[in-house]
């Protein structure tokens, strides 16, 4: 039980964030919460965030772990992309579902091979690393769309952008299951301490004795497969490959989400969990704007200004300010109490 | 002799970190022209009370006057402006600039507006002069070991302090002809006038350079007394609140064990770092290693543990070759090492005390086989009583504990995962006097139960006390080896003053 409030206490001030962001929305937008369901599947501005919020949220995963090493992976939007085309091209030479499945997922795993390499093994920063499959990614995917928008029009692979189970949209039960399997073989298992203590100290750890270069390399290989995930959901979403769209400026929504969620991009401490309520918060954001009727040239801008105020709440020097202003409130009242007796 | 006036007057200093009274209504004065030691055991508060005073803490309470005004500096650069300049315990430079970036930063020579390069060069070589060191100062900090940049750090902070300079340990990673050269720029500060506060856990520097001490105890102040009226018996029972029993010993153990070696290293070595050399070790011995900093000690155990893998000769275990590639490799074949430079190579700073100690342990077991958390904490529990680590509990991180606790946390590390062979590069570096002893009988204890080790260290009382042989390195070679009664301290200081000669 302890375990879980930990978990409860690291996470709570995005779960109040969350909350703030989506009463603020219910607020402008009434009726925001309702739920309906149609041809047994769950409709409602809410489970729309859940679902629209999907790519960012499986990305953050593999971001989550990539930021917890000390580095950073701007690769995965091109990724999407990449893993995207390779889903609709395969599926329209017709190998079939699992063939096609397992084709995209093992580019992705491929792509965060690569990353890995050039990080772990030749030392280059990760920044710079990533840098490289990010521009020349979207490259790629158009080499294998051909340029165009590769459409397609498979059920089976359409059902994991649309579809539902048990009334809940795939997409939602894909980053939601993701989420907790990795999270639970990083915990379960001593990964996730290996990871921090590479993430603070590498020399030290590899002193200690830990295969620092075979874990970073296993880091980037699960997020290229997340990225690799995301990509077949868009793809399956819009029902076609668009390598120019696909995945586009989602690397930096998944390093904001990562950020929201408290992993400090100097490594170490992370919390899977935490990323994904991240991403929520951001596509809450997002969802909100459209929402309250804005006019979509501000959305960016009011998406900045919200982002800026969570990062300013969030960050060391207020948190510790407030704690300082609670700390004179709790002595005043202490004052007030010895006053009165 | 001191003035009326203290130069520096703290009243009733208080800190409170999460489950920790740091200090506790602490007193401290300062007068100019005088050095003042600040002496106490790992986690006493010494470290903390420099930081209350230079900015580096925001204290709970308490009030400071500097020449008689109040003073409340924010931040070090405030307290720098002030006149008040600080070596922290942990070395706090910028390693990727240049050794004369680092000595100038700040306030860099400038001509016509532009930053001088040349005249910063030729400014940071005279003042590394009257430190003897000779080095090139255009090349990056981290080229340089830990003594290096323990004198530039001293080297910036004299050229800082106008008034007040506060050394944390700094004699802990020098040698002796360094702490003589630190010593003599001390005493010249303290003809100018200038107050000097003074950190160390050797207490014949202690004796030798102070005018007043002041003990601290668990945050609280325990006194404050001119040297001339105190004995070190009585100093060491005011910092510990307790006798002290310790044995001296005039010469290496003779009691070394017979029969075959168990760990063979035959013309090991690494170009450029070491040179080849033969060693065997057997169970239930402790081998010391003597030398200058830079003579190849360190260099030694980072080849013989794979950091830095050898590139001749071979290593063979019961007849066996045993491959040293890595320090994996090393961990595989039964090797420990805790290295020399704990905050760069050792402690893992945000992750908690249990991790850290669980973690060399883990590493070895693989990540497939986490180590429980119940054994993990009954693991931390038993190494922090049996060590003497202060902390409140396992979960602090370990980068928050004081130097001395975080030293005794990577020992616990390596001697969680029980190796065969141990190998520690100055394992008492920053450990108070009690817990000097307490590790000294470690090594025994260690040994005695058939462990072999290899033990680095600067101070050749304490490789008398524990070893059974002794290596001398000189100019990254093994020059010399001295068995049982032959290990004495003149004869290591021979050896070592041999070095000097021929290097000069
Ligand atoms: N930033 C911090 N957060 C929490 N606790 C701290 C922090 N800094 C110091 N402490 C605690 O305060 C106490 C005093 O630490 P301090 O570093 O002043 O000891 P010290 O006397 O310098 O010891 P040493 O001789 O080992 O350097 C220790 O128990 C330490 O764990
Ligand atoms: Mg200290």
């Amino acid at each position: 039980m302890t375990a879980a409030k930990a978990i409860l206490r690291r996470v709570a001030p995005q779960l109040l964030t969350l909350a703030a962001v989506l009463g603020l929305i219910a607020l402008v937008h009434p009726g925001f919460f309702d739920v309906s369901i149609a041809n047994g599947r769950l409709y409602g501005s809410a489970i729309d965030i859940l679902n629209r919020g999907a790519p960012v949220a499986l990305l953050a995963i593999g971001m989550t772990l990539v930021i917890a090493t000390r580095g950073i992976d701007l690769s995965v939007g091109a990724v999407m992309a990449i893993s995207g085309a390779v889903a609709a091209a395969a599926i329209t030479s017709g190998i079939g579902l699992v063939p096609t499945l397992a084709l995209a997922l093992v580019t992705g795993i491929a792509c965060g091979l690569w990353n890995g390499l050039l990080v772990a093994v030749l030392g280059i920063q990760p920044i710079v690393a990533t840098l490289i499959l990010m521009v020349a990614g979207r490259g790629i995917a158009q080499l294998i769309t051909e340029g165009a928008i590769l459409t397609f029009n498979h059920k089976g692979l359409i059902f994991f952008g649309s579809g539902a189970f048990l009334g809940i949209p795939m997409p939602v039960l894909i980053w939601l299951a993701a989420g907790l399997l990795v999270t639970l073989v990083v915990r379960r298992s001593a990964l996730g301490m290996l990871i921090e203590a590479i993430g603070v100290n590498l020399r030290a750890s590899t002193l200690a004795g830990i295969n620092a270069r075979v874990l970073l390399i296993a880091v980037y290989m699960t997020s290229g497969l997340c990225a690799a995930l995301a990509g077949v959901i868009a793809a399956a979403d819009i029902k076609g490959a668009d390598a120019n769209n696909a995945g586009l400026w989602l690397e930096l929504d998944a390093i904001l989400a990562v950020v929201v969620g408290g992993t400090s991009l100097l490594g170490g401490r992370f919390s899977i969990i935490a990323s994904l309520i991240g991403a929520m918060i951001i596509q809450a954001v997002n969802t909100g704007i459209l929402l309250s009727g804005f006019p979509p040239e501000f959305n960016l801008i009011i998406k900045a200004a919200i982002i800026l105020v969570i990062l300013v709440l969030q960050s060391p020097t207020v948190r510790t300010t407030l704690a300082f202003f609670r700390r004179d409130k709790a002595s005043a009242e202490a004052k007030a109490e010895t006053v009165i007796q | 002799m001191p003035e009326n006036r203290p130069l520096l007057h703290a009243t009733a200093v208080t800190k409170t970190f999460p489950g920790t009274v740091a200090l506790d209504g602490v007193d401290f004065t300062l007068h100019s022209g005088e050095v003042h030691a600040l002496l106490g055991e790992n986690g006493a508060g010494k470290s903390t009370l420099i930081k209350c005073l230079t900015g580096a803490y925001r204290r709970d309470g308490g009030e400071i006057l500097l020449d008689g005004r109040p003073i409340d500096p924010r931040d070090t650069l405030e307290a720098q402006t002030l006149g008040i300049g600080t070596v922290y315990q942990e070395v706090n430079l910028l390693p990727n600039l240049s050794v004369a970036e680092n000595l100038c930063l700040g306030h860099q020579p400038t001509r016509f507006g532009m930053i001088s390069s040349r005249a910063m060069s030729r400014s940071a070589r005279q003042t590394l002069a009257q430190y003897g060191l000779e080095i090139d100062v255009t090349r990056n900090l981290d080229t340089y070991s830990v003594a290096v940049q323990q004198v530039v750090a001293i080297a910036r902070a004299v050229s800082l302090s106008g008034k007040v300079l506060i050394l944390d340990e700094p004699t802990a990673s020098l040698d002796a002809l360094e702490v003589r050269m630190l010593f003599d720029v001390v005493r010249a500060l303290k003809e100018r006038g200038l107050g000097i506060v003074f950190i160390s856990h050797f207490l014949d520097q202690v004796f030798e350079i102070s005018d007043r001490i002041t003990v601290l105890r668990n945050g609280k102040l325990v006194g404050t007394q001119a040297i001339a009226e105190i004995d070190r018996t009585r100093l060491v029972n005011l910092m510990l609140g307790r006798e002290l029993e310790q044995e001296t010993r005039e010469s290496g153990r003779t009691d070394r064990p017979e029969g075959e070696a168990m760990i063979r290293f035959r013309d090991f070595g690494r170009g450029g770092r070491i040179a080849p050399f033969d060693l065997d070790i057997h169970a239930g011995e402790v081998v010391g290693v003597a030398g200058l900093l830079g003579s190849g000690r360190t260099e030694t155990a980072e080849t013989l543990f794979g950091v830095t893998p050898h590139d001749s000769g071979a290593a063979s275990d019961a007849g066996k070759p045993l491959h040293l590639g890595s320090p994996r490799d090393a961990i595989a074949g039964g090797f420990g090492f805790c290295p020399e430079d704990r905050k760069s190579d050792g402690i893992i700073g945000d992750l908690s005390v249990r991790e850290n100690i669980v973690l060399a342990l883990q590493a070895r077991r693989g990540w497939t086989k986490p180590v429980p958390a119940r054994e993990q904490a009954a693991m931390a529990d038993e190494f922090i009583r049996r060590l003497d680590i202060r902390t409140p509990d396992a979960e602090k991180p370990v980068g928050l504990l004081s130097g001395g606790n975080q030293q005794k946390v990577m020992l616990a590390r390596w001697l969680a995962t029980n190796p065969r062979f141990l190998i520690l590069d100055e394992p008492t570096r920053g450990i108070d006097v009690g817990a000097h002893a307490e590790i000294i009988r470690l090594i025994e204890e260690l040994c005695a139960r058939g462990m072999a080790l290899l033990v680095i260290s600067s101070e050749l009382d304490e490789l008398v006390a524990y070893s059974h042989r002794v290596i001398v390195v000189r100019d990254r070679h093994h020059v010399a080896e001295l068995v049982g009664a032959e290990i004495t301290t003149n004869n290591m200081v021979a050896a070592i003053a041999a070095d000097r000669e021929a290097a000069l």
